[in-house]
Protein backbone atom coordinates (compact mmCIF):
# COMPACT_ATOMS: atom_id res chain seq x y z
CA UNK A 1 0.00 0.00 0.00
CA UNK A 2 2.76 2.58 0.91
CA UNK A 3 3.70 3.73 -2.14
CA UNK A 4 7.78 5.58 -1.84
CA UNK A 5 8.98 6.82 -5.20
CA UNK A 6 11.28 9.34 -4.35
CA UNK A 7 12.26 11.75 -1.73
CA UNK A 8 9.82 14.31 -1.87
CA UNK A 9 7.07 11.18 -1.29
CA UNK A 10 9.21 9.89 1.57
CA UNK A 11 9.02 13.10 3.54
CA UNK A 12 5.27 13.54 2.60
CA UNK A 13 4.68 10.16 3.74
CA UNK A 14 6.69 11.05 6.86
CA UNK A 15 4.99 14.09 7.57
CA UNK A 16 1.23 12.51 7.23
CA UNK A 17 1.98 9.30 9.03
CA UNK A 18 3.53 11.38 12.18
CA UNK A 19 -0.53 12.80 13.15
CA UNK A 20 -1.89 12.06 15.57
CA UNK A 21 -4.97 10.50 15.80
CA UNK A 22 -7.55 12.77 17.66
CA UNK A 23 -9.59 10.46 19.29
CA UNK A 24 -6.84 8.05 20.64
CA UNK A 25 -3.40 10.30 20.76
CA UNK A 26 -1.37 7.27 21.31
CA UNK A 27 -1.15 6.32 17.80
CA UNK A 28 -0.69 8.00 14.83
CA UNK A 29 -2.82 7.95 11.63
CA UNK A 30 -0.18 5.31 9.84
CA UNK A 31 -0.08 2.77 13.06
CA UNK A 32 -4.09 2.94 12.56
CA UNK A 33 -4.13 1.77 8.94
CA UNK A 34 -6.20 5.11 7.98
CA UNK A 35 -3.60 6.42 6.12
CA UNK A 36 -3.47 4.22 2.99
CA UNK A 37 -1.19 6.17 0.66
CA UNK A 38 0.26 10.00 -0.15
CA UNK A 39 1.64 10.78 -3.65
CA UNK A 40 2.89 13.67 -4.71
CA UNK A 41 2.72 15.10 -8.26
CA UNK A 42 3.93 18.72 -9.19
CA UNK A 43 4.26 19.84 -5.49
CA UNK A 44 0.99 18.36 -4.61
CA UNK A 45 1.02 15.59 -1.89
CA UNK A 46 -2.36 13.70 -2.13
CA UNK A 47 -3.28 11.47 1.05
CA UNK A 48 -5.48 8.51 0.78
CA UNK A 49 -7.63 8.54 4.27
CA UNK A 50 -9.96 5.53 5.20
CA UNK A 51 -12.68 6.12 7.71
CA UNK A 52 -12.96 4.13 10.75
CA UNK A 53 -16.80 4.24 10.98
CA UNK A 54 -19.37 5.24 9.05
CA UNK A 55 -20.20 8.04 11.29
CA UNK A 56 -16.48 8.71 12.81
CA UNK A 57 -16.93 12.48 13.65
CA UNK A 58 -13.24 12.64 13.61
CA UNK A 59 -12.94 12.36 9.93
CA UNK A 60 -12.96 15.89 9.36
CA UNK A 61 -10.04 16.39 11.86
CA UNK A 62 -8.32 13.78 11.08
CA UNK A 63 -8.11 15.03 7.02
CA UNK A 64 -7.43 18.39 8.31
CA UNK A 65 -4.75 17.52 10.84
CA UNK A 66 -2.83 15.03 7.83
CA UNK A 67 -3.71 18.47 5.32
CA UNK A 68 -1.99 20.61 7.69
CA UNK A 69 1.14 18.28 8.34
CA UNK A 70 1.70 17.94 4.68
CA UNK A 71 1.65 22.24 4.26
CA UNK A 72 3.81 22.35 7.06
CA UNK A 73 5.96 20.17 5.16
CA UNK A 74 6.26 22.34 1.60
CA UNK A 75 3.18 20.40 -0.16
CA UNK A 76 -0.23 21.88 -1.72
CA UNK A 77 -2.40 19.41 0.13
CA UNK A 78 -5.15 17.18 -0.22
CA UNK A 79 -6.81 14.27 0.86
CA UNK A 80 -8.93 11.80 -0.42
CA UNK A 81 -11.53 9.65 1.12
CA UNK A 82 -11.24 5.92 0.51
CA UNK A 83 -13.88 4.04 1.13
CA UNK A 84 -13.10 0.81 -0.71
CA UNK A 85 -11.67 -1.52 0.39
CA UNK A 86 -13.49 -0.69 3.95
CA UNK A 87 -11.25 -0.21 6.91
CA UNK A 88 -10.24 -2.94 9.11
CA UNK A 89 -8.58 -3.00 12.71
CA UNK A 90 -6.37 -6.11 10.76
CA UNK A 91 -4.79 -2.40 9.74
CA UNK A 92 -3.88 -1.44 13.16
CA UNK A 93 -0.13 -2.10 12.72
CA UNK A 94 1.56 -4.38 15.45
CA UNK A 95 3.30 -1.18 16.84
CA UNK A 96 0.16 0.49 16.84
CA UNK A 97 -1.34 -2.54 18.93
CA UNK A 98 1.68 -2.02 21.09
CA UNK A 99 0.92 1.59 21.74
CA UNK A 100 -2.68 1.14 22.46
CA UNK A 101 -1.99 -1.22 25.38
CA UNK A 102 0.70 0.97 26.63
CA UNK A 103 -1.86 3.42 26.69
CA UNK A 104 -4.48 1.37 28.79
CA UNK A 105 -6.60 0.37 25.82
CA UNK A 106 -6.90 -3.48 24.65
CA UNK A 107 -6.20 -3.60 21.20
CA UNK A 108 -8.80 -5.57 18.74
CA UNK A 109 -8.48 -9.24 18.13
CA UNK A 110 -7.13 -9.85 14.93
CA UNK A 111 -8.70 -11.58 11.74
CA UNK A 112 -12.14 -11.47 13.94
CA UNK A 113 -15.52 -10.89 12.47
CA UNK A 114 -17.90 -10.69 15.48
CA UNK A 115 -21.62 -12.75 15.17
CA UNK A 116 -24.17 -12.82 17.15
CA UNK A 117 -23.09 -13.55 20.85
CA UNK A 118 -19.81 -14.77 20.59
CA UNK A 119 -17.17 -12.25 22.55
CA UNK A 120 -13.69 -11.92 21.75
CA UNK A 121 -11.32 -12.46 24.31
CA UNK A 122 -10.21 -9.48 25.85
CA UNK A 123 -6.79 -9.43 27.75
CA UNK A 124 -6.59 -6.87 30.35
CA UNK A 125 -4.08 -3.57 29.10
CA UNK A 126 -2.90 -3.34 33.19
CA UNK A 127 -2.09 -6.61 34.88
CA UNK A 128 -2.48 -9.25 31.01
CA UNK A 129 -5.56 -10.91 32.89
CA UNK A 130 -7.75 -12.66 30.30
CA UNK A 131 -10.83 -12.69 32.76
CA UNK A 132 -12.75 -9.79 32.08
CA UNK A 133 -15.90 -9.09 31.39
CA UNK A 134 -17.88 -6.46 28.72
CA UNK A 135 -19.44 -3.57 30.59
CA UNK A 136 -20.91 -1.88 27.84
CA UNK A 137 -20.60 -2.63 23.87
CA UNK A 138 -20.21 0.99 23.30
CA UNK A 139 -17.42 3.34 24.92
CA UNK A 140 -16.26 6.66 25.04
CA UNK A 141 -16.19 6.63 21.33
CA UNK A 142 -17.78 4.95 18.67
CA UNK A 143 -14.76 2.40 18.13
CA UNK A 144 -14.62 1.50 21.43
CA UNK A 145 -16.06 -0.84 23.92
CA UNK A 146 -16.36 -0.31 27.96
CA UNK A 147 -14.52 -3.45 29.38
CA UNK A 148 -13.57 -4.23 33.35
CA UNK A 149 -10.85 -6.64 34.32
CA UNK A 150 -11.76 -9.24 37.13
CA UNK A 151 -8.13 -9.72 38.43
CA UNK A 152 -7.13 -6.46 39.37
CA UNK A 153 -10.43 -4.72 39.09
CA UNK A 154 -9.67 -2.28 36.38
CA UNK A 155 -11.86 -0.85 33.97
CA UNK A 156 -10.95 -0.12 30.32
CA UNK A 157 -11.60 0.46 27.26
CA UNK A 158 -11.04 -2.31 24.02
CA UNK A 159 -11.09 -0.98 20.74
CA UNK A 160 -13.41 -2.97 18.70
CA UNK A 161 -12.55 -5.25 16.10
CA UNK A 162 -14.40 -4.89 12.69
CA UNK B 1 -32.74 4.42 -11.22
CA UNK B 2 -29.54 3.66 -8.93
CA UNK B 3 -29.64 7.51 -7.18
CA UNK B 4 -33.45 6.76 -6.71
CA UNK B 5 -32.75 3.73 -4.75
CA UNK B 6 -29.49 5.34 -2.80
CA UNK B 7 -31.93 8.08 -1.93
CA UNK B 8 -34.72 5.50 -0.50
CA UNK B 9 -31.42 4.08 1.87
CA UNK B 10 -30.40 7.10 2.73
CA UNK B 11 -34.15 7.95 3.85
CA UNK B 12 -33.97 4.91 5.98
CA UNK B 13 -30.57 5.74 7.55
CA UNK B 14 -30.92 9.39 8.44
CA UNK B 15 -34.87 8.72 9.89
CA UNK B 16 -33.79 6.08 12.59
CA UNK B 17 -30.31 7.77 13.15
CA UNK B 18 -32.33 11.20 13.95
CA UNK B 19 -35.08 8.82 16.10
CA UNK B 20 -32.01 7.07 17.77
CA UNK B 21 -30.97 10.72 18.46
CA UNK B 22 -33.22 11.65 20.17
CA UNK B 23 -32.34 9.53 22.95
CA UNK B 24 -29.42 11.53 23.68
CA UNK B 25 -29.72 12.76 27.25
CA UNK B 26 -32.65 10.45 27.99
CA UNK B 27 -31.45 6.48 27.96
CA UNK B 28 -31.95 4.61 30.85
CA UNK B 29 -28.48 4.51 31.55
CA UNK B 30 -25.27 5.96 31.06
CA UNK B 31 -23.66 3.32 29.01
CA UNK B 32 -27.40 3.22 26.75
CA UNK B 33 -27.09 6.49 26.70
CA UNK B 34 -23.74 6.67 25.07
CA UNK B 35 -24.63 3.80 22.92
CA UNK B 36 -27.28 5.02 21.45
CA UNK B 37 -26.23 8.07 19.83
CA UNK B 38 -23.51 5.88 18.47
CA UNK B 39 -25.53 3.65 16.56
CA UNK B 40 -27.07 6.70 15.59
CA UNK B 41 -23.88 8.03 13.89
CA UNK B 42 -23.22 4.86 12.27
CA UNK B 43 -26.44 5.50 10.65
CA UNK B 44 -26.44 9.36 10.03
CA UNK B 45 -22.62 8.78 8.65
CA UNK B 46 -23.68 6.07 6.29
CA UNK B 47 -26.55 8.29 5.07
CA UNK B 48 -24.04 11.25 4.33
CA UNK B 49 -22.27 9.16 2.05
CA UNK B 50 -25.48 7.62 0.17
CA UNK B 51 -27.20 11.01 0.07
CA UNK B 52 -23.97 12.85 -1.52
CA UNK B 53 -23.20 9.92 -4.24
CA UNK B 54 -27.45 9.88 -4.68
CA UNK B 55 -26.84 13.21 -5.67
CA UNK B 56 -23.91 13.32 -7.52
CA UNK B 57 -25.48 10.64 -9.83
CA UNK B 58 -29.24 12.39 -10.50
CA UNK B 59 -26.84 15.14 -11.70
CA UNK B 60 -28.98 17.86 -11.08
CA UNK B 61 -26.81 19.92 -8.38
CA UNK B 62 -28.27 19.02 -4.76
CA UNK B 63 -26.19 18.21 -2.29
CA UNK B 64 -26.43 16.03 1.10
CA UNK B 65 -27.28 18.79 2.78
CA UNK B 66 -30.21 20.03 0.38
CA UNK B 67 -31.60 16.28 -0.42
CA UNK B 68 -31.57 15.83 3.94
CA UNK B 69 -32.36 19.22 5.12
CA UNK B 70 -34.83 20.58 2.40
CA UNK B 71 -37.68 18.24 1.04
CA UNK B 72 -40.70 17.83 3.08
CA UNK B 73 -42.36 14.49 4.53
CA UNK B 74 -44.23 13.99 1.35
CA UNK B 75 -41.26 13.11 -0.98
CA UNK B 76 -39.03 11.05 1.78
CA UNK B 77 -38.92 7.77 0.86
CA UNK B 78 -38.22 5.63 3.96
CA UNK B 79 -40.21 3.15 4.87
CA UNK B 80 -42.16 3.18 8.26
CA UNK B 81 -40.56 1.66 10.59
CA UNK B 82 -37.95 3.75 11.01
CA UNK B 83 -39.99 6.73 11.25
CA UNK B 84 -41.84 5.18 14.04
CA UNK B 85 -41.73 7.29 17.18
CA UNK B 86 -38.85 5.74 20.13
CA UNK B 87 -41.88 4.81 22.56
CA UNK B 88 -40.13 3.15 25.34
CA UNK B 89 -36.77 1.28 25.28
CA UNK B 90 -38.61 -1.99 23.95
CA UNK B 91 -40.06 -0.22 21.10
CA UNK B 92 -36.68 1.03 20.16
CA UNK B 93 -34.69 -2.12 20.72
CA UNK B 94 -37.00 -3.96 18.36
CA UNK B 95 -37.33 -1.40 15.82
CA UNK B 96 -33.58 -1.30 15.65
CA UNK B 97 -33.43 -5.32 15.60
CA UNK B 98 -35.70 -5.42 12.74
CA UNK B 99 -33.67 -3.03 10.78
CA UNK B 100 -30.33 -4.15 11.72
CA UNK B 101 -30.82 -7.31 10.63
CA UNK B 102 -32.70 -6.70 7.37
CA UNK B 103 -29.50 -4.07 6.46
CA UNK B 104 -27.02 -7.08 7.27
CA UNK B 105 -28.47 -9.13 4.80
CA UNK B 106 -29.24 -6.32 2.24
CA UNK B 107 -25.21 -4.89 2.51
CA UNK B 108 -24.31 -8.54 2.43
CA UNK B 109 -25.62 -8.51 -1.13
CA UNK B 110 -23.98 -5.10 -1.89
CA UNK B 111 -20.66 -6.22 -1.12
CA UNK B 112 -19.91 -7.18 -5.15
CA UNK B 113 -22.00 -4.38 -6.72
CA UNK B 114 -20.71 -2.44 -9.37
CA UNK B 115 -20.21 1.04 -7.91
CA UNK B 116 -17.71 2.01 -5.82
CA UNK B 117 -19.00 3.92 -3.49
CA UNK B 118 -22.40 1.50 -3.03
CA UNK B 119 -19.29 -1.44 -2.65
CA UNK B 120 -17.44 1.09 0.03
CA UNK B 121 -20.65 1.88 2.15
CA UNK B 122 -21.56 -1.58 2.48
CA UNK B 123 -18.17 -3.13 3.40
CA UNK B 124 -18.62 -0.63 6.58
CA UNK B 125 -22.19 -0.91 7.11
CA UNK B 126 -22.10 -4.79 6.99
CA UNK B 127 -19.83 -5.30 10.19
CA UNK B 128 -21.63 -2.06 11.75
CA UNK B 129 -24.93 -3.75 11.57
CA UNK B 130 -23.71 -6.63 13.04
CA UNK B 131 -22.71 -4.42 16.30
CA UNK B 132 -26.32 -3.49 15.84
CA UNK B 133 -28.11 -6.32 16.20
CA UNK B 134 -25.62 -7.91 19.14
CA UNK B 135 -26.89 -4.95 21.15
CA UNK B 136 -30.61 -4.96 20.21
CA UNK B 137 -30.86 -8.86 20.22
CA UNK B 138 -29.40 -9.11 23.75
CA UNK B 139 -32.00 -6.65 25.03
CA UNK B 140 -34.87 -7.95 23.35
CA UNK B 141 -33.68 -11.03 24.95
CA UNK B 142 -33.43 -9.56 28.62
CA UNK B 143 -36.59 -7.09 28.60
CA UNK B 144 -38.72 -10.33 26.90
CA UNK B 145 -36.97 -12.59 29.18
CA UNK B 146 -37.08 -10.24 32.44
CA UNK B 147 -39.62 -9.14 34.56
CA UNK B 148 -43.46 -9.29 34.19
CA UNK B 149 -43.35 -5.70 33.35
CA UNK B 150 -40.30 -5.65 30.82
CA UNK B 151 -41.83 -8.97 29.31
CA UNK B 152 -44.95 -7.40 28.86
CA UNK B 153 -43.90 -3.86 27.67
CA UNK B 154 -41.51 -6.37 25.02
CA UNK B 155 -45.01 -8.07 23.78
CA UNK B 156 -46.24 -4.72 23.41
CA UNK B 157 -43.76 -3.75 21.19
CA UNK B 158 -44.05 -6.63 19.33
CA UNK B 159 -47.89 -5.52 18.58
CA UNK B 160 -47.09 -2.40 17.69
CA UNK B 161 -43.91 -2.78 15.66
CA UNK B 162 -44.20 -6.14 13.63
CA UNK B 163 -46.65 -4.66 11.21
CA UNK B 164 -44.53 -2.46 9.37
CA UNK B 165 -41.37 -4.97 9.00
CA UNK B 166 -43.26 -6.12 5.70
CA UNK B 167 -42.28 -3.08 4.01
CA UNK B 168 -38.93 -3.31 4.17
CA UNK B 169 -38.97 -6.91 1.81
CA UNK B 170 -41.23 -4.84 -0.95
CA UNK B 171 -39.68 -5.31 -4.17
CA UNK B 172 -37.24 -2.08 -5.47
CA UNK B 173 -34.99 -0.66 -8.06
CA UNK B 174 -33.33 -3.05 -10.15
CA UNK B 175 -29.75 -1.33 -9.38
CA UNK B 176 -29.68 -2.92 -5.82
CA UNK B 177 -29.91 -5.79 -4.16
CA UNK B 178 -33.38 -7.64 -4.02
CA UNK B 179 -35.09 -7.23 -1.08
CA UNK B 180 -38.01 -9.48 -1.64
CA UNK B 181 -35.59 -12.00 -1.70
CA UNK B 182 -34.21 -11.85 1.73
CA UNK B 183 -37.38 -11.92 3.87
CA UNK B 184 -36.80 -15.52 4.37
CA UNK B 185 -33.07 -15.46 6.31
CA UNK B 186 -34.56 -12.43 8.12
CA UNK B 187 -36.70 -14.14 9.77
CA UNK B 188 -34.46 -17.73 10.09
CA UNK B 189 -31.93 -14.62 11.87
CA UNK B 190 -35.20 -13.38 14.18
CA UNK B 191 -36.96 -16.14 15.21
CA UNK B 192 -33.99 -17.94 17.76
CA UNK B 193 -33.90 -14.29 19.32
CA UNK B 194 -37.69 -14.29 19.23
CA UNK B 195 -37.35 -17.80 21.14
CA UNK B 196 -34.84 -16.69 23.56
CA UNK B 197 -36.81 -13.86 24.45
CA UNK B 198 -39.81 -15.73 25.08
CA UNK B 199 -42.18 -14.14 22.63
CA UNK B 200 -44.07 -15.48 20.17
CA UNK B 201 -43.37 -14.50 15.96
CA UNK B 202 -46.41 -13.06 15.11
CA UNK B 203 -47.89 -14.45 11.84
CA UNK B 204 -50.48 -13.33 9.40
CA UNK B 205 -50.38 -9.98 10.63
CA UNK B 206 -51.63 -7.12 8.20
CA UNK B 207 -48.66 -5.67 6.65
CA UNK B 208 -48.62 -1.65 6.87
CA UNK B 209 -47.04 0.29 3.96
CA UNK B 210 -46.88 3.29 2.05
CA UNK B 211 -43.23 4.89 3.13
CA UNK B 212 -41.84 4.19 -0.03
CA UNK B 213 -44.89 6.56 -2.27
CA UNK B 214 -44.17 9.31 0.71
CA UNK B 215 -47.15 8.32 2.77
CA UNK B 216 -45.91 8.39 6.43
CA UNK B 217 -47.62 8.77 9.46
CA UNK B 218 -47.64 12.04 11.61
CA UNK B 219 -44.35 11.60 13.60
CA UNK B 220 -42.08 11.90 10.49
CA UNK B 221 -43.51 15.36 9.80
CA UNK B 222 -42.63 16.60 13.37
CA UNK B 223 -39.33 14.45 13.06
CA UNK B 224 -38.19 16.59 9.81
CA UNK B 225 -39.17 19.69 11.60
CA UNK B 226 -36.86 19.32 14.29
CA UNK B 227 -34.29 18.26 12.31
CA UNK B 228 -34.39 20.74 9.48
CA UNK B 229 -35.49 23.90 11.33
CA UNK B 230 -31.79 25.16 11.65
CA UNK B 231 -31.08 24.71 8.21
CA UNK B 232 -34.33 25.89 6.72
CA UNK B 233 -34.06 28.88 9.14
CA UNK B 234 -30.00 30.25 8.66
CA UNK B 235 -29.71 28.58 5.09
CA UNK B 236 -25.77 27.29 4.90
CA UNK B 237 -25.66 28.03 8.86
CA UNK B 238 -21.88 26.43 10.16
CA UNK B 239 -20.94 26.34 13.61
ZN1 LIG C 1 -6.33 -6.40 35.03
Amino acid sequence: MVEVLDLDQARAWAAAAAVPDPEVPCVTVADLGILRWVRVEDGVATAGVAPTYSGCPAVLAIELAVETALRDAGFDARTERILTPAWTTDWITDAGREKLRAYGIAPPASGGKGSLFDSPVVACPQCGSDDTAKISEFGSTACKAQYQCRSCAEPFDYFKCI
Amino acid sequence: MLWEGLLELADDHLVLGHRLSEWCGHAPMLEEDLALPNLALDLIGTARTLFDHAGKLEGAGRTEDDLAYLRDARVYRNCLLVERPNGDFAHTMLRQLYFAAFMELYWQQALDHTDDIVRGVAGKAVKEMGYHIRHSAEWVIRLGDGTEESARRMRAAVNALHRYTGEMFEPSYSELPNRVALQGAWEARLKPVFTEAMLDWPNDVFMQTGGRQGIHGEGLGHMLATMQILHRAHPGATW
